[in-house]
């Protein structure tokens, strides 16, 4: 048996590099577990887009805390009102944010809050009326840890 | 980890006016996603509930998860058709709570 050469052992490595490191990469294109937090939240129904104004910035340059800010179009009554509202982002390591929970004594279903993301991504909000309507929205966030701005 | 949580609200309001509250409580919020100096995970410890009662009443609350940056702030808003006290609370993962009061009076 011929013992191998140099180039033929870096070939092999590097083979066995690839090998490793293929079933990883797919992983990290598969999503987060987004979709189970969806389907628990609305139960299957799949929700409208629109009443929500979510305001983010389009490039966020410390991914560690980035300002999020959303308003729900509601008459915050104790007939309609609304329930709660569950933030996604669909490239973190988790998929939660926060779910915030609003009274008719919320007044106006308005919140902000300062979130992490892991990278660019995309940002969901769902919100849950009292009559169990479903509304959505999303924006895309660019995030550039450590950048001097993009 | 004691510091005082701040809130911010006005000191009263009219009737059935809604107000604005903003809150900020010092803590790590560790995601448990990090690792130490030798590579071992740092386990998650954050908090995991914020709530806010006023005279007794739900008026908002929020399950916080990872996702959340050090030291949570969180503004929402209020109506206030009365005077009264306003309860606000920060459940920690290790059962601890954090917990303030604020008054708030009818303007005359």
């Amino acid at each position: 048996m011929k013992a191998i050469n140099r180039r033929q052992a870096f070939a092999l490595g590097g083979g066995f590099v690839m090998l490793t490191l293929m079933p990883m990469a797919a992983d990290a294109e598969v999503s987060n577990d987004a979709a189970k937090w969806i389907e628990k939240f609305t139960g299957g129904k799949p929700p409208v887009k629109g009443k929500i104004a979510l305001d983010l910035p389009e490039i966020a340059e410390n991914g560690n805390t980035v300002p999020l800010s959303l308003t729900v179009e509601s008459p915050m009554t104790t007939e309609s009102y609304v329930k709660e509202v569950m933030i996604l982002a669909d490239g973190n390591p988790n998929a939660g944010v926060a779910t915030l929970m609003f009274t008719p004594l919320s007044g106006k279903a308005e919140a902000s809050i300062r979130i992490r993301l892991a990278a660019t991504q995309n940002v969901v909000a769902i919100a849950k009326m009292s009559d169990g309507a479903l509304f959505t929205e999303q924006k895309t966030v660019k995030v550039t840890i450590g950048g001097c701005g993009g | 980890m004691a510091d005082k949580p701040r809130i911010k609200l006005p000191k009263e309001a009219a009737k059935g006016e809604v107000i604005q509250i903003k809150t900020l409580v010092s803590h790590v919020m560790e995601s448990g996603q990090r690792k130490d100096a030798q590579g071992k995970p740092i386990p998650r410890k954050i908090i995991n509930r914020f709530a806010c009662e006023f005279n007794g009443k739900s008026v908002f609350a929020c399950a916080l998860e990872p996702a959340i940056s050090a030291n949570p702030y969180i503004q929402f808003d209020a109506k206030v058709e009365e005077a009264g006290t306003f309860k606000f609370s920060w459940t920690d993962d290790d059962g601890s709570v954090i917990t303030a009061e604020e008054k708030i009076a009818l303007k005359a």
